[in-house]
């Protein structure tokens, strides 16, 4: 069987492939390549060695958006990850209407990451005004919380809804067993649901982290990087140098930042994945 | 849940029920104010353009500031809406039916052909998951260009390549627990691979393929940056595109027309998940849990 399956390989295989060689394989590899060189076209390349690598480090944009990166990825996960694991509790005790309460919740999840800029933009903005503060754009502060603000509304129903099916999984004996033995409904919680939902955190976390981290959409369109560059987060930073920057050595900086920017994202992959897998119990 | 209500004698439910209700009108006032963005686009975009300001932007329309479907009309002539939104369309469905059909065929390949390819394959599709598109966005779009993929008709192909790695994923997670017996009965049967994958192998994968299809969908149907960077954005405007453009091209942002199509962005996407909520909820939970 598995010798017949082989000989169609062009077939089952080839297209997938091919595909994915020009679509991530090549470019990926390319893309590494670049970032040792200095270009403006791609037919005209010299050789820099590590010199891009070392002006990534030396441009302040790209420090400051690595800190303002930071304190949102850490600030947001921790936020959608509560309310969402306590939207679930809630949604899981059977409660009337819950359904519509889920599905109210979920539906920004659904909205596409520009559009939903422009909403909080506007909504926002009127908060703001009317209470006599400066705008959005003028203030990296309030670009910092209303970043945190739209990805709560956008993420927290996503999150809840596989918190809810990590929740509806814990065996029912469990629950029983911890009720006979006069567990409060707090210790049940600690001491039985937290330990059995942990692979759904560990989901839930590694979606906020990354999710976070590579925010583009939503920074583009809620601050657009203003006032300054303040704003900005590191993927904005990086499509304002490849593409708003003038100047030749640009081009080749902006890759490498989009290496470093790569090997943060995997790092802080494999770290969570570690910490969050060592704390899970088996079923 | 209703067996969850078992473990509570009747003094704990008398506690319990306040507790319900409690939260029941917590919930309510949060799912309320959850809405209210959208609401808010949706009045502002019924009212006249000199209506329109920071300041008032939480006042209803009155009769004066209403002037109904005006900004829609506008704002869809005035933008091309309804290009945009066939381009949209034409390349969600072109690209999510692409991908499901090539990598369901790939992942069961991968899982029934035990060599260094598979592995390979396997490997990297998990690992082009991590990584970011700012990574190869550059390289990409040049490599689009080189070969002509940067128009609404074969774009798919950029996502299929960009997009394998969710689906070959999820195909082979569900493959790995289909068992071999009845494929290689229908193979002494006289099938050859094709007609065992097309007859016996694609309706088991159904659930799957329904909830890759969803989170595809989700992913095309709302990414703005590989559409904006592969494709002629004077030629061809997606949805987000062509709201992102219709925001930065002007001196001065019209509002209403604005805020008029950021509805109709809108409300398809809150119909379609009405109709399909089951399958988007579905979808979601074994998307997380093969991920």
């Amino acid at each position: 069987m598995e010798n017949a399956i082989k000989k169609y390989w062009p077939v089952f295989l080839l297209p997938t492939l091919a595909a994915f060689i020009i679509g991530f394989i090549w470019p990926f590899i390319w893309g590494i390549y670049l970032s040792f060189h200095k270009f403006t076209t791609i037919s005209k390349t010299t050789f820099v060695g590590l010199s891009n690598y070392v002006k990534v480090f030396q441009d302040a944009t790209f420090v400051n958006a690595f800190w303002f990166t930071a304190k949102f990825t850490i600030v947001s996960t921790i936020i959608i990850n509560v309310i969402a694991f306590v939207l679930a509790l809630a949604l899981t005790r059977g409660l009337k209407g819950t359904n519509v309460f889920r599905t109210v919740f979920f539906l920004p999840n659904l909205i596409g990451g520009i559009v939903l800029g422009y909403i909080w933009q506007i909504l926002l903005n009127g908060i703001l005004t009317n209470m006599g503060l400066p705008l959005l754009a003028l203030n990296a502060n309030y670009g910092f919380w209303g970043l945190i603000i739209l990805m709560c509304w956008q993420q927290i129903g996503y999150m809840m809804i596989i918190y809810i099916a990590g929740l509806q999984n814990v065996p029912g004996d469990l629950l029983e067993a911890a009720s006979i033995d006069g567990a409060t409904s707090f210790q049940t919680l600690i001491k039985v649901k937290l330990p059995m939902v942990m692979p759904s955190i560990t989901i839930c976390s590694f979606l906020t982290l990354t999710n976070s981290f590579k925010l583009f959409d939503q920074n583009l369109a809620l601050t657009g990087g203003e006032p300054a560059k303040a704003s900005q987060m590191l993927a904005l930073n990086i499509y304002d140098t490849f593409y708003a920057r003038s100047g030749a050595q640009w081009k080749g900086i902006g890759q490498a930042k989009a290496v470093v920017f790569f090997l943060l994202v995997i790092t802080i992959a494999l770290v969570q994945l570690y910490f969050t897998r060592r704390k899970e119990v088996q079923q | 849940m209703a067996k969850a209500k078992v473990y509570h004698d009747g003094a704990v439910s008398g506690a319990r029920r306040v507790v319900d209700a409690c939260l029941s009108i917590l919930l309510t006032v949060l799912s309320l104010v959850w809405i209210y963005p959208v609401v808010l686009i949706l009045q502002n975009s019924l009212k006249a353009e000199t209506a329109i300001s920071t300041t008032a932007v939480f006042e209803l329309p009155t009769a004066e500031s209403f002037v109904g479907l005006h900004n829609y009309i506008y704002g869809v002539t005035q933008m091309n809406f309804l290009a945009s939104f066939g381009y949209s369309l034409v390349i969600t469905i072109t690209s999510v039916i692409l991908i499901i059909l090539c990598c369901s065929m790939c992942a069961w390949y991968i899982t029934r052909v035990n060599s260094t390819v598979s592995k390979l394959m396997y490997l990297l599709c998990a690992f082009s998951m991590v990584v970011p598109f700012q990574m190869v966005m550059f390289t990409l779009s040049k490599t689009a260009d080189t070969l002509s993929l940067n128009s609404p008709f074969n774009i798919c192909i950029i996502y299929l390549g960009f997009g394998a790695g969710l689906a070959v994923f999820m195909f082979t997670g569900f493959m790995k627990s289909v068992p071999l017996a009845i494929e290689e009965a229908a193979m002494i049967d006289g099938c050859n691979p094709l007609q065992i994958f097309f007859k016996i192998v694609f309706p088991i994968l159904k659930p799957t393929a329904i909830s890759t299809a969803i989170l595809e969908t989700m992913w095309v149907w709302n990414d703005y940056l590989l559409p904006t960077l592969v494709l002629d954005i004077k030629k061809y405007r997606t949805i987000p595109m062509a709201i992102q453009y219709f925001r930065g091209s002007y001196g001065r942002v019209e509002m209403g027309p604005m805020m008029a199509c950021i509805m109709i962005t809108v409300i398809p996407i809150i119909v379609m998940y009405l109709l399909c909520q089951k399958y988007i909820i579905e979808g979601v939970v074994a998307g997380a849990v093969k991920g």
